[in-house]
């Protein structure tokens, strides 16, 4: 069992009948009367575009949201697994694809248990529902007096039928009611536990997992070749010399748009060299000077939201302090460069493709191509993971063009190193803090952020957000950037304080220009405002000479919260007034992702090195409330995974570049975190089971940073208010 | 001119030019899957494979410099069905998230337990060191390698 990537052929000669039969009446989607319903069914409403029972007895399932490498298609399965009473062994899961799932949008923010998992829970147990039905009406006896063991009927006296045998008289071509109660957690068999992911086997003996790992008769493979920095025009390149090298089938050229296809991939990497080398650009707009780059935004024209005003009076003769936080541009910086599959044949484009959202894909495609969105199939297959918005989206444009050159030839493009760093980054933010104490009490708060926007994928209309769009000869315009409304937020994600404030004025400055192309990187704004906001208290509780934890807790009522700290404290054996030692110290950070979702509380340990400037980050210790937990060992390993990428990005991470361009080109001018320097990471789960259940994916990152920089400040007694803490900020602030 | 290879103990031949990385003739003439293209600049470690027992980065080691070389990649260690040690351990001990860079920690890690077949902690970190992962999943990935030295004791 697994999730398959099933190419066209394998899809037509194995399961095609389901075509057909699998349809989303998108009429019925818009019905205004329709009653709403919860999850992913609110937009896909009919039962047959989630399940699907065999006549063999299994079934098959259709989720909407893609496996990225965060274990969601195990997850899911559990799900559906458990409400229609069959053994994982039984349950199939089917690749995305916009000919057949249900179009559930984006795969991101942490919502796919949330929404995708609601819609497979309630639809499987509805599913179940009609089986006992039919089951009952077969062997003519009530249905509440039926059981069923593993997809067996069985009736009190000892009848059987298997869902298989029922499956010609089933019709799910109607429309969910989401009116049959899931199971009570109490009976639960499957979900809860920690099941071995899917995935991992075939990954870990060098079975086809990846887009990457896709081969199509007659393939042949791409190179594209960007040009030297953002917005700049390709005036000549020698086609015909190209063309000449051994292996090339094409050059496409379309404006300033540049590839090559050879029959071997090692022939299109020198065709591409050879394209890099003979093309002459005249060079966009100049790149801002990084030095500056914070006070570049300040003086860009913001939009202001006032996103949270409570009034209360401020005593007199309150303290009033404040500090301004910065995090620079960062890299989603995949391992595996972005990859897609394309085939041009009868007119109709395939596009194999580790988008996060195959349907707003396609539609972008669609403008790119200038094709009918009806004439393009996009099947998602796993990539690198992604962390965001990386190439994904902008590769399989690429490759689409490049296809259509050499149809009906399937083409695989995979970029080289340097072309990832043509991702959008991750916005660089600046955050500032005012606040006033007064007996040792928070009494007013002000927070000011600004930022670019958070998501410009192809869900975004009014323009092409696909790179290569912007340089074909007739070429496209990005959409117009949109913040993400409150309470989900965008730059501002997390940056209420879920502490209790009597009085407090949160700004919103939205910057639509984006001096560096920029889009959704895991928490979008959450680790910065987390950062700051931590940061802060941390600050305030220095001033007002209390304990940072008891600090945290004088001001926070959410029972919850209260809980995710206290037991943090109690794992790391937290002394009240913990002191660091110049070298050693701990710091501790919090947030309900989104305020919203997940509660998560870290406590990191750091070592300070003041003579190279060099933190150590050898310990961490996490506690996670994501409320009924779906598999214990996968929100683990998010977790982990969430506190390492987030010591990475704040001891290292920033994207570098100059007047001439983006100089973050390999790992040598993007390091990331290495094994030697990776903390332990210790993980507490509080399972909630009667809680519903919260996405985690991206709840750890912004408590992370806060930790680390609480920590740095606690062993030293200096602040560092700029991300990342490299050793030059930590020798600057030691002075 | 076709060039001939041994690859998991058996000779294959390829197409390809002598300067053709050992990566893509794997991959695309041979196709295995294992070995991964991460930057083409022997910086991230996902295209590791053995080279007479040596971990190697199969994206910048040209065929032609390979002669009569043992060439081993994550398929000949084991299969699903019969795993080597270090392919069990990382199931059990659920070692990957998205798991492009885990056939470079494999095999690294196989070049370490052949030489150190007990290694500590901070032998295990120390040669993975430049394997680079980005998920997050360092914690797991030491504790796999740890755990498939002792079942390799075992057997």
């Amino acid at each position: 069992m697994n999730a398959m990537i099933a190419t066209r052929r394998e899809f037509t000669a194995g399961i095609g009948a389901i075509v057909v039969a699998f349809s989303i009446d998108p009429k019925l989607a818009l019905t205004q009367q329709a009653a709403p319903l919860p999850g992913s069914l609110a937009q896909n409403r009919m039962l047959d575009a989630w399940i699907r029972i065999n006549t063999d007895g299994t079934a098959t399932i259709f989720p909407g949201k893609v496996e990225l490498g965060q274990g969601i298609t195990t997850a899911l399965t559990q799900i559906a697994a458990e409400e229609l009473d069959l053994s994982l062994g039984r349950v199939r899961v089917l690749t995305t694809d916009t000919s057949y799932s249900p179009n559930e949008g984006v795969t991101s923010g942490s919502q796919s248990i949330e929404y995708g998992g609601t819609a497979l829970r309630l639809a499987s147990a509805e599913v179940r529902g009609i089986l006992l039905d039919l089951a009952a009406k077969r062997f003519g006896v009530s249905a509440d007096t039926l059981t069923v063991a593993d997809g067996t009927i069985g009736s009190r006296d000892r009848r059987k039928v298997g869902y298989g045998e029922l499956a010609a008289d089933l019709d799910l071509h109607r429309e969910a009611t989401a009116k049959i109660a899931p199971k009570l957690v109490a009976a639960h068999k499957i979900v809860g536990k920690s099941i071995q992911r899917f995935d991992i086997p075939k990954k870990v003996t060098g079975g086809i997992a990846f887009v990457q790992d896709i081969r199509l008769p007659e393939m042949v493979h791409g190179r594209i070749v960007r040009p030297p920095r953002p917005g700049s025009k390709l005036d000549s390149v020698d086609v015909a010399a190209v063309q000449a090298m051994p292996g090339v089938v094409a050059v496409v050229r379309d404006g300033s748009f540049l590839g090559v296809i050879a029959e071997r991939e090692e022939q299109a990497i020198k065709a591409r060299q050879a394209l890099i080398e003979s093309a002459r650009w005249t060079l966009g707009p100049e790149l801002p000077d990084p030095a500056k780059i914070y006070d570049v935004l300040l003086a860009l024209p913001a939009e202001d939201t006032v996103i949270s005003n409570k009034q209360a009076p401020v005593p007199e003769g309150a303290t009033v302090i404040e500090a301004t936080y910065r995090k620079p541009y960062i890299a989603h910086a995949s391992i595996g460069p972005s990859c897609a599959v394309a085939e041009f044949k009868n007119g109709e484009m395939t596009v194999w493709t580790h988008s996060q959202g195959i349907f707003p894909l396609r539609n972008h495609l669609s403008l790119g191509l200038r094709l009918p969105i009806a004439d393009i199939r996009c099947i998602h297959a796993e990539g690198s993971g992604c962390y965001g918005q990386n190439g994904a989206d902008d590769v399989g444009l690429d490759a689409a063009l490049l296809a259509r050159a050499v149809a009906p030839r399937p083409v695989r493009l995979q970029w080289m190193r340097d072309d990832e760093l043509w991702e959008p980054y991750g916005p660089a933010m600046i955050m500032r803090v005012k606040a006033a104490l007064a007996d040792g009490k928070i009494a007013e708060w002000n927070y000011d952020l600004w930022s670019n926007t958070h998501s410009t994928r192809p869900t975004e209309i009014g323009g092409n957000n696909l790179l290569a769009s912007w340089y074909l000869a007739n070429a496209q315009n990005q959409a117009p950037p949109r913040t993400i409304p409150q309470p989900a937020g965008g730059g501002d994600r997390n940056a209420i304080p879920l502490y209790d404030f009597p009085r407090q004025r949160v700004v919103h400055h939205f910057i639509k220009e984006m001096p560096l192309r920029v889009s959704a990187l895991r928490t979008l704004g959450a680790y910065s405002n987390v950062f700051a906001i931590e940061s802060f208290l941390d600050e305030l509780a220095r001033a007002a000479k209390a304990d940072p934890i008891a600090f945290r807790l004088a001001h926070l009522k959410d029972s919850r919260a209260r809980a995710a700290i206290e037991s943090v404290a109690r794992n790391a054996n937290w002394k009240d007034g913990e002191a660091g030692d110049g070298r050693r110290g701990r710091g501790i950070g919090f947030a309900k992702y989104k305020n919203l979702s997940v509660f998560v509380a870290v406590i990191a340990e750091v070592e300070v090195d003041a003579a190279s400037g060099v933190i150590k980050v050898p310990r961490a210790f996490a506690v996670a409330d994501a409320g009924q937990i779906v598999n214990p060992d996968g929100l683990t390993n998010q977790i982990q995974g969430g506190i390492i990428q987030s010591t990475s990005w704040t001891l290292h991470e920033q994207v570098r570049f100059n007047r001439d361009g983006i100089t973050s080109r390999d790992w040598q001018g993007y390091p990331i975190l290495t094994m030697q320097e990776v903390p332990h990471v210790a993980v507490e789960l509080i399972d909630r089971p009667s809680e519903k259940s919260l996405g985690a994916g991206e709840g750890a990152q912004g408590p992370a940073v806060a930790a680390i920089a609480n920590a740095f400040a606690n062993a030293t007694g200096k602040r560092i208010r700029e991300l990342p803490l490299t050793p030059d900020r930590v020798k600057a602030a030691l002075g | 001119m076709v060039l001939r290879l041994k690859v998991n103990g058996t000779m294959r031949s390829s197409p390809a030019e002598a300067d053709t990385p050992l990566l893509y003739v794997l991959r695309n003439d041979l196709e295995l899957n294992g070995a991964k293209f991460g930057c083409g600049l022997a910086q991230c470690g996902a295209c590791t494979v053995l080279v007479d027992g040596r971990a190697t980065r199969s994206c910048v080691t040209p065929i032609g410099t390979l002669g009569e070389s043992e060439i081993t990649t994550i398929e000949g260690l084991g299969t699903i069905e019969k795993p080597h040690p270090l392919q069990r351990a990382f199931v059990e001990e659920q070692a990957a998230q998205c798991g492009y860079c885990i056939n470079g920690m494999i095999m690294t890690a196989k070049e370490l337990l052949d030489r150190t077949p007990k290694p500590t902690e901070a032998d295990v970190r120390a040669a993975l060191d430049a394997n680079l992962c980005r998920c997050g999943t360092h914690g797991r990935i030491i504790r796999a390698v740890l755990k498939a030295a002792e079942l390799a004791g075992r057997i």
